[in-house]
């Protein structure tokens, strides 16, 4: 394959060169981090968030290899070894506490992404890949954060693991053998844990790999921006070194502030209590919680209460599933022809309520199973799947737009109001 | 092709003054990001529970004349041999010049308890654990200990007189808390 | 054709969705949830401050100290604390030699094998042992306890809702049923009642019921059964969280630097930004004529304007 791009770049610094000639090393990161990677100039500070993911999982890593060192997979020791880390290890406690409390800045991080995603339109043509690349990390990143927290082998890893293994027993035929083969036994023990360990170590890199091919697709038509009116020439962008290396490095302060704040002096706010204590195969907790990053897809899951057809359990499941598989189709769901929730007046109201809903999911998920969080949780379930499957294809129909700029340029020096085009109007050279 | 045209603002000294707020955060950023390495690296060094186990007292009143114990010290085999003065005549009566490893039986006891030889289990050749601490094991040729890996000897004060061996067996650090108690390490 | 589909799977989802509410309801409105007794009863953990508390708080050592004699007098008994090591009382500032007495004295010996014989035996402590549990196992522990498990306490004060508050709201907390407490909820035999337990009825019997039950040495305020509470519970919540002051340090000393790295980190970005010197942009990546090519022509297919 060739790169248009692979001629221009020569480095200046003789060794570079040498290297250059070699591994195109230097010329990959010049042009895709570098000098060389030309990004709007008008991006705001929800275009950090890729980066601050990128970063939460590069601490997830490290910390992760490193608590590996000391970890043993065992369902007698597992509860043990961690205390050994918290306790004996040198700074053990640190790691730990970075890496539990690292797990939900990551989800932090990631949704505050896709919510850009959804607001700005970066789903939308040409940038498909990049979105679908960008929820089958997502997927993978919810299943690592999943095994991962089985790993302490307390009591909410152990039933955490039971109801969510168990849920795989819905699928009608298949079902009971599928859970069997997962759990590897009538219910989660040793074999569960170890798999679970081995496959939380392994998934990190491939969610490493997928997030390459994310910035690869992305690349190619380079970065969308608030406005969702394309880059039409130079004018419109700053190269990404040292512009965005500056800018994200600031924002990666005010992130590691945030986080620091909780690894010290909040280290289990996030946490639930039952899970410091060891698991217990013959006693229930009195309220099975996951942890609150998966809450409004637990709510979605305990919506479903009647049957109708397909048990409600069925229903439950195939719903849960089903919020984050109907984001794949969303470039085609929403046939809007402006991308940027800026210029769609109606979209931005739905947009909020979406927003809304999904924290009331959130608060429902992490509730007991009773009323009036099921109710609640119902009328909030209803909203999320009309709002992509009814209300978005609908609207993006009929909606009226306000008028986008004509370049980003334009947008970033003279102001929008004074200066907009009409609706629909296209530069009258197109270059 | 268009290019933005710039102009370089540069400071008396030749270095630009607008760099060094940039050569300053990334500076600090790239301290922080060492200070991050040290826990990291030091979480591998032994913990403290490795650590507490890095002394034991041991009790030496059960052992007579004559006798020696195994036990484990660090994780690796220890022998403590309680002397008859027959071997620490026999160990007295070498030449220490004349050794391999040249130690007399007096470095390697303490002042007062000459009959005490405590040493590491673990011949010097390659690791292996010598035979001769136990009740009818074989002491080799020179009535001390011996490693039938490679065929090693050492004497009663655990001196390397025949074999491939390079050193004595190692003597660690200890301490007579009492006449029948000594604290290893 | 993607819309039509996702048009009527929405439509199924909202349908069912809206039918398990109908009928939620209906069952709500007809038969509304009952506040439970335990609910009605149950009492929240005092707000309780303790010297460890927020982000500069500190263990006291003196009440460490005699939180831990408590623990040894009344609570060792029956509840081990399988996470702490005796060489781990040094934090509490006892001499290497007092840890050693500690462990040397310990009522519980430490499980251990015969050299001889092979035979289970057991032997004394020593500080590089944990607490040895009380127990062999659980099945004697419930034996032993009326069918009752005694929880480990190494890290009670964080395995419960309202740690180290909830510890000592429990611990004081053992009264005499209220009169309209319902008869079947009134403890039974072997259990007593104590609203701040969320089952209202623990089977644990009060542990500590009078003042002066553990002497504290000259210097220490007068053990009533108040201060005992409040002492064993920092030394819980100290055997949960050890490197709590620690933590904290660490924490402060990073967050200064954090706070320092971030301004010059701003400053950095604002002198980028908004600096005399602009950066030169090549016509690489989404600015090649190809790549911009097929971006118009993507977006164009797609209907987008922009």
């Amino acid at each position: 394959m060739s790169f248009p791009w692979a001629e221009e770049y020569r480095p200046k610094h003789p060794f570079m060169r040498w290297m250059d000639d070699r591994l195109p090393l230097p010329r990959l990161v010049y042009n895709s981090v570098g000098g060389g990677y030309p990004v709007p100039r008008n991006l705001n500070n929800f275009w950090n968030f890729g980066v601050l993911a990128g970063l939460a999982l590069t601490i997830q890593i490290v910390t992760g290899i490193v608590l590996a060192m000391h970890y043993e997979p065992s369902a007698a020791n597992a509860f043990g070894s961690v205390e050994h880390i918290m306790r004996d290890v040198n700074q053990g406690w640190f790691l730990r506490y970075l890496h539990a409390n690292g797990a939900s800045f990551f989800f932090i991080v990631t949704y505050i992404h896709i919510f850009r995603g959804l607001y700005y339109g970066s789903y939308k043509a040409p940038r498909e890949m990049v979105w679908m690349l960008g929820l089958v990390i997502f997927l993978l990143m919810m299943a690592t954060a999943f095994m991962g927290y089985v790993l302490p082998w307390g009591q909410m890893s152990f039933w955490g693991a039971k109801v969510i293994t168990g849920l795989f027993g819905a699928i009608p035929l298949v079902g009971e053998p599928i859970q069997t083969w997962l759990v590897g036994g009538y219910a989660p023990d040793q074999a569960t844990l170890t798999r679970f360990f081995s496959l939380h170590y392994l998934l990190p890199f491939v969610i490493a790999g997928v997030i390459i091919l994310h910035i690869w697709a992305l690349h190619i038509p380079g970065s969308g921006n608030p406005t969702g009116v394309d880059v039409k020439s130079p004018q419109d962008t700053v190269p990404f070194h040292p512009y965005y290396t500056a800018k994200d490095g600031f924002g990666a302060g005010v992130a590691l502030i945030f986080l620091a704040i909780l690894v010290f002096f909040l280290p289990n706010y996030l946490a639930h209590a039952d899970n410091y204590i060891q698991a217990n195969p013959l006693s229930t907790p009195a309220h099975i919680v996951p942890e609150w990053y998966f809450w409004p897809f637990y709510a979605i899951l305990r919506a479903f209460t009647i049957d109708f057809i397909l048990p409600a359990k069925l229903w439950g499941v195939l719903a849960m599933f089903g919020s984050i598989l109907l984001l794949f189709f969303l470039p085609w769901l929403d046939k809007s022809p402006v991308r940027s929730g800026s210029y769609r007046p109606a979209f931005r109201i739905f947009f909020w309520i979406l927003l809304l809903d999904i924290a009331v999911l959130g608060y429902c998920g992490g509730s007991p199973a009773e009323e009036p969080f099921v109710m609640i949780s119902q009328v909030a379930t209803i909203y999320y799947f009309a709002y992509f499957l009814i209300i978005l294809p609908v609207l993006s129909m009929v909606e009226r737009t306000l008028p986008l700029p004509n370049s980003i340029s334009e947008s970033v020096l003279h102001g929008e109001k004074a200066e907009a085009a009409p609706y629909g109007a296209r530069p009258a050279a197109a270059e | 092709m268009a290019a933005v045209e710039h102009s370089e603002a540069i400071g008396a000294d030749g270095v630009r003054r607008r760099d060094f707020i940039n050569i300053a955060a990334v500076s600090v950023a790239g301290v922080g990001g060492l200070a991050l390495l040290y826990p990291l690296v030091n979480q591998m060094n032994p913990s403290a529970d490795v650590l507490a186990l890095a002394q034991i007292d041991v009790d030496l009143a059960g052992i007579e004349s004559g006798q020696a114990i195994k036990t484990m010290w660090r994780k690796q085999p220890i022998f403590i041999r309680n002397l008859t003065p027959a071997e620490i005549q026999a160990a007295n009566a070498v030449d220490a010049g004349s050794l391999r490893d040249p130690q007399t039986l007096a470095e390697r006891t303490k002042e007062g308890h000459a009959n005490w030889l405590i040493t590491l289990g673990v011949c010097t050749h390659l690791g292996c654990v010598p035979l001769g601490a136990a009740e009818g094991e074989s002491k080799g040729e020179f009535g001390g200990y011996f490693c039938p890996c490679h065929g090693s000897h050492y004497d009663t004060a655990a001196r390397i007189r025949k074999g491939p061996a390079p050193l004595n067996l190692e003597v660690p650090d200890y301490e007579f808390l009492s006449d029948t108690s000594v604290r290893i390490g | 054709m993607v819309r039509i589909l996702g048009f009527l799977v929405g439509l199924g989802f909202v349908g069912v969705a809206a039918w398990s509410l109908l009928w939620g309801a209906i069952a709500y409105i007809g038969d509304p949830p009952a506040e439970t007794v335990e609910h009605h009863f149950h009492e929240e953990a005092r707000g309780i401050s303790y010297s460890f508390d927020g982000p500069f708080g500190r263990y006291d050592r003196q009440q460490l100290q005699r939180g831990f004699q408590v623990y040894r007098d009344v609570c060792a008994a029956c509840h081990g604390l399988q996470f702490v090591a005796f060489r781990n009382l040094h934090d509490l500032g006892y001499s290497e030699a007092e840890v050693r007495a500690i462990a040397d004295q310990w009522q519980i010996p430490v499980p251990s094998i015969n050299p001889d014989t092979g035979e289970a035996t057991t032997r004394k402590a020593i500080p590089a042992d944990r607490f040895p549990s009380p127990y062999a196992n659980e099945t004697a522990a419930r034996a032993a306890n009326n069918n009752a498990l005694p929880p480990d306490l190494s890290l009670i004060a964080k395995a419960r809702e309202g740690g180290a508050a909830y510890v000592e709201s429990l611990l004081l907390g053992y009264q005499n049923p209220p009169a309209d407490l319902p008869a079947e909820n009134r403890p039974g035999q072997g259990l007593h009642y104590n609203p701040y337990f969320a089952n209202l009825n623990i089977a644990m019997p009060p542990p500590i019921t009078a003042d002066g039950q553990v002497t504290y040495a000259p210097g220490n305020p007068a053990p009533t059964r108040q201060q005992m509470a409040h002492d064993v519970t920092a030394f819980l919540a100290w055997t949960a969280e050890p490197n709590l002051e620690s933590r904290h340090q660490m924490g402060i000393v990073t967050l200064i630097f954090l706070i320092l790295a971030t301004v010059l980190a701003y400053m950095s970005y604002q002198t980028v930004w908004h600096g005399p010197t602009s950066r030169k942009v090549r016509e690489t990546g989404p600015l090649d004529p190809e790549n911009m090519a097929k971006r118009e022509e993507a977006s164009g297919e797609a209907g987008i304007v922009g």
